[in-house]
């Protein structure tokens, strides 16, 4: 699959309503490289969904402007810059009375695509997200699981390959186990794909695990701050991100690395000491040192064999 | 439409109660062999412009109220008086209906199609509007997002979204026609509606007619609502329980 991305730039975008006070959103001025997921995330007010709406034109914008790989928004016919944008919504909005292939095939449909070129796509789309190609195929929605659904809403998304994907809250509705496993596939996804993704949450955890940059939205859609998920974490700008990430941001910080990051020292006399493996989180390894009440642990590779040991000042520090 | 008899013009088969079999003499419930010596000349004449006055009512009816479902789906405001309208019509008898087209369109089958037309607006105005309303906003939303244009959106979502209610709705409007059609006999002798005011204008009321012909009407009524719900599966195949 060609990894095509585009760059999405926000300058000074504006979205006031009509009779109401105050702008949803305001002055949001943000790039989003090529390739990179940008979550927003906020209180609700913040104006996320509507910042989010105003990129394929679903809100007209009142002033400033978007551009994606340089072109205004505004520049594109407006059927075309939305056949353009993969959109993924909470609700999913499957097309209840078309198969799963015809709800995959939507879009490459509107284009004019040959029959046969949608067809091979939509095999191709179902094996990416983890449905069968043959089975599924002919499904209707209402025969669906709330995450298979989920997952043929992607799908439908990127059928026409496109540069940019626009998701709102689009593991919202999923309970928290299948939500898990949809964030760790999504993110598996996206190394192969490489799209510049636009992911609306208002759940902090989610948007620090799935983020490469995470805009944090105040009330009125002012955007607070901008920034990977560890400089948020490390450094918030002010009291309002600092709360809205939490008091255990600490915590989540650790949550972003694992033992893999750090250098381990030899293994001495150690035999005694827990044991896990490289790719847990620091988080999940401080745990279980408190939890042992122990100061330091073995770390091993995937097959068991001893890589060194971790202390426990090198996870705090 | 000519060769069709006026009710009270040439006089309808009266059987010969002095000659007939011992059934026909007690002008019992149901005697099958009037049934079979007037089939050919009563009963399935009758039977065939029954089934014409209901699908050129229902057919016409149907053309109609989706050109008014329209107006009414696409403004909003013109929904509610659209929506009176037609209760409007369909509270008014249907007898006095008929009696009222009579100086108008005359003792013709004209008047009574205008008539049954007339009363399939309800439910098939109310039942177009409610199917296309019936699309979940976030289908809405999505087929937006994805570039639909407003005809698209129409033309692969809300109308084949809507086609249950449309088709429940016709189910109801053929069912209420093939009713309503037997009283058009007050007006005109066509139809099953002319061989049951016949048996009633006996003086005892010639009972295998009447049940024959009811009788018609009824299996009539039956047949065409099974197939309307045999094509309501087909074309729904998405709403077919697993």
């Amino acid at each position: 699959m060609p990894s095509e991305a585009a760059e999405l730039v926000f300058d000074e975008a504006t979205k006031v309503y009509e009779g109401r006070e105050g702008a949803a959103v305001e002055n949001l001025s943000l790039t989003v490289p090529a390739g990179e997921i940008c979550v927003l995330v906020g209180p609700s007010g913040g104006g996320k969904t509507t910042a989010l709406k105003l990129v394929n034109r679903l809100i007209p914008l009142t002033s400033g402007d978007i551009r994606i790989d340089g072109t205004s928004i505004l520049d594109y016919d407006l059927v075309e810059l939305r056949r353009s944008i993969g959109y993924v919504i909470q609700q999913i909005g499957l097309f209840p009375h078309m198969t799963v292939e015809a709800n995959i095939g939507t879009v490459p449909k509107l284009l004019g695509w040959p029959r046969q070129r949608i067809r091979e796509r939509v095999g191709e789309l179902l094996e990416l997200v983890g449905l069968d190609p043959e089975k599924d195929r002919k499904r209707f929605p209402a025969e669906l699981s709330g995450g298979q659904r989920q997952r043929v809403g992607l799908a439908r998304a990127l059928a026409a390959n496109p540069a940019l994907m626009l998701m709102d809250e689009p593991f919202g509705a999923i309970d928290p186990i299948v939500r898990a496993r949809l964030q760790d596939e999504f993110l598996r996804l996206q190394q192969e794909i490489r799209k510049t993704v636009v992911f609306v949450t208002h759940d902090v955890d989610e948007a620090i695990k799935v983020g490469d940059r995470i805009a944090i939205l105040r009330q009125g859609g002012r955007l607070a701050q901008y920034d990977t998920p560890e400089q948020i974490l490390e450094h918030p700008v002010d009291e309002f991100v600092a709360d809205f990430v939490g008091r255990d941001r600490a915590l989540k910080a650790l949550a972003l690395k694992t033992l893999a990051d750090l250098e381990l020292s030899p293994v001495g006399n150690a035999d005694s000491l827990p044991r896990l493996p490289a790719d847990t989180s620091l988080r999940d390894a401080l745990s279980l040192l408190v939890a042992e009440r122990r100061d330091a642990l073995l770390v091993t590779d995937a097959d068991g064999s001893v890589l060194g040991v971790a202390r426990r000042e090198q996870l705090i520090g | 439409m000519s060769g069709f008899r006026v009710a009270d013009g040439g006089g309808p088969v009266i059987p010969n109660f002095g000659h007939g079999t011992a059934c026909l003499r007690n002008n019992g419930w149901f005697c099958p062999e009037w049934v079979r010596d007037h089939w050919g000349d009563v009963l399935q004449p009758a039977l065939v412009q029954h089934i014409e006055l209901t699908v050129i009512a229902v057919g016409v009816g149907f053309a109609i109220s989706f050109l008014l479902a329209l107006v009414g789906f696409r403004w909003r405001l013109l929904d509610p008086p659209l929506g009176a309208f037609t209760d409007l019509l369909y509270t008014i008898p249907s007898i006095a209906l008929f009696q009222l087209l009579v100086p108008v369109t005359g003792l013709t089958v004209t008047t009574i199609e205008v008539a049954l037309v007339s009363y399939t607006f309800f439910v098939l105005y109310r039942n177009i509007v409610a199917g296309l309303r019936s699309v979940p906003a976030e289908v809405l939303e999505s087929a937006r997002g994805m570039g639909f244009t407003r005809m698209q959106t129409f033309f692969r979502v809300e109308l084949p979204l809507a086609v249950p209610a449309i088709l429940a709705g016709l189910r109801v409007a053929v069912v209420a026609t093939i009713s309503v059609a037997t009283v058009a006999a007050f007006v005109l002798y066509y139809g099953l509606g002319g061989p049951i005011f016949d048996a009633l204008q006996q003086p005892d009321i010639f009972r295998t007619e009447l049940v024959a012909a009811g009788g018609l009407a009824i299996l009539l009524a039956l047949t065409a609502d099974a197939l309307l719900a045999l094509a309501q599966r087909g074309l729904t195949p998405w709403n077919r329980s697993r």
